[in-house]
């Protein structure tokens, strides 16, 4: 059964558009009444005449499969629907109302026009569906956008959480915070083994102190990134770990007799100074 | 065919790749460092890979190879210069060259080789310290 071949629904809206497009718009301000700040009357019917009228030219071109290709501008209408809706503080509930609500409409329309019981039945059945389609898309493409945040936050807190810094000529600190896992290792050491290279730092200190778990996979981590800078000729030192991480290594079996570790970060800094041919001292106090 | 160059510097051989390594090349290299550290004596080796890109599991077995036949020469090997790149591909083939000595560029694999070579000749005050005890103690059994 092809719905293109049957339905009359390209026909019905392009002779009923003006009554439909009213009837909707009413609608819609009734359904939305406690939105009505959000945006206004004006802006409400320009979309729907625009989204009906779109919908018309795709319905009247090429059957009722939304994924095809003479559906693409109004899949794209509703992408950009959505998106602003989202923006304007819309629930994706109420973007997908948008659409849902045009049913009624369509279907005073069919019962006004009348036709046999089997005709009308399956002319409703076509455009539910069809609608129904329509308006689950707005909640992917709100979804979409919705993940599309959440990857974009991701990435930008790896960048954020990764700083490479410099403690004195020939020393970097890598203050690790947050669970550490194996894309944030593996930017990690890319961050750390570039500054080795780009700096000429000797020794490199790994402070874990915001490191909440360390378990066996993470300790795998820090003995690869550790044994990479070492490749390079740099030395690590691990340092902040709490008394809880301790034993927790130890009870874990992990092996770090090869690693330097340090309990707090200035004890890490003064064996880094030393390694590089360093001391401090006290100022001498002048009279 | 084409050969890595080995320069013989004192009592140290100088090694530096310029080209991507492959097999063949990894394997002459191989027989010409013995060969050659055999003939001179040499005691210690430096392998400059700063400009090695790109290394594989051969590649990487061949360096640990090269660096655990000089040690049985009786010659220290230092590995200078490698990349991140290189460096996380070899940790992630589980390579770690250990007893390998590592350094950041040529000047302190010298310093390093320097200071394993001739403890008591006129080495500045500043001695180098040894990078990691790991590899000291894996050095000294052989």
């Amino acid at each position: 059964m092809t719905p293109a071949s049957t339905t009359r629904l390209p026909e019905l809206l392009a002779r009923h558009e003006g009554p439909i497009l009213e009837r909707w718009v009413e609608e819609q301000l009734a359904t939305i009444g406690t939105k009505r700040g959000l945006m206004s009357d004006a802006e409400l019917r320009e979309q729907s005449r625009e989204f009906l009228a779109l919908v018309r030219q795709a319905a009247h071109s090429g059957g009722l499969e939304i994924e095809a290709a003479p559906w693409t501008a109004v899949r794209d209408f509703l992408g950009r629907i959505s998106a602003s809706r989202a923006v304007q503080g819309f629930s994706p509930a109420e973007t997908a109302m948008f659409v849902f609500s045009l049913k009624q409409p369509i279907f005073e329309q069919l019962r006004r026009d009348g036709g046999s019981g089997e005709g009308v039945f399956d002319e409703v059945w076509h455009t539910n569906v069809l609608i129904d389609r329509l308006g689950l898309y707005t909640t992917e493409v709100y979804q979409k956008g919705r993940e599309h945040v959440i990857l974009r936050q991701q990435e930008e807190m790896l960048e954020l959480s990764t700083p490479v810094v410099k403690l004195w000529d020939g020393v970097l600190a890598l203050p690790m915070i947050g669970t550490l896992d194996s894309a944030r290792t593996q930017i990690v050491m890319e961050a750390l083994l570039q500054r080795i290279v780009e700096t000429g730092a000797s020794v490199a200190i790994i402070d874990i102190t915001g490191v909440p778990t360390v378990d066996t996979l993470v300790a795998q981590h820090l003995l690869k990134t550790i044994t990479a800078a070492r490749l390079m000729g740099a030395d690590c030192i691990i340092s902040g770990i709490r008394p809880q991480i301790a034993s927790t290594i130890v009870h874990l079996g992990v092996d770090l007799s090869d690693v330097i570790t340090k309990a707090s970060l200035a004890d890490a800094f003064a064996l880094a100074l030393e390694r590089v041919g360093l001391a401090v001292g006290r100022a001498v106090q002048r009279r | 065919m084409e050969r890595i160059p080995i320069l013989k510097m004192g009592d140290l051989l100088l090694v530096s790749i310029q080209v991507d390594m492959h097999d063949q090349l990894a394997l002459a290299l191989q027989d010409d460092l013995t060969d050659k550290i055999a003939k001179t004596g040499a005691h210690g080796v430096l392998i400059d890979i700063s400009a090695v890109e790109m290394v594989d599991s051969f590649i990487g077995r061949m360096i640990a190879n090269i660096a655990g036949m000089a040690r049985i020469l009786d010659a220290r090997t230092v590995l200078v210069g490698m990349q991140p790149a290189v460096a996380i591909t070899l940790v992630e083939l589980g390579l770690t060259l250990p007893g390998v000595r590592t350094a950041l560029d040529v000047e302190r694999g010298m310093a390093l080789l320097r200071g394993v070579g001739r403890r008591a000749s006129n080495v500045v005050e500043v001695e180098p310290v040894p990078l990691e005890t790991s590899d000291v103690d894996a050095g000294e059994q052989e």
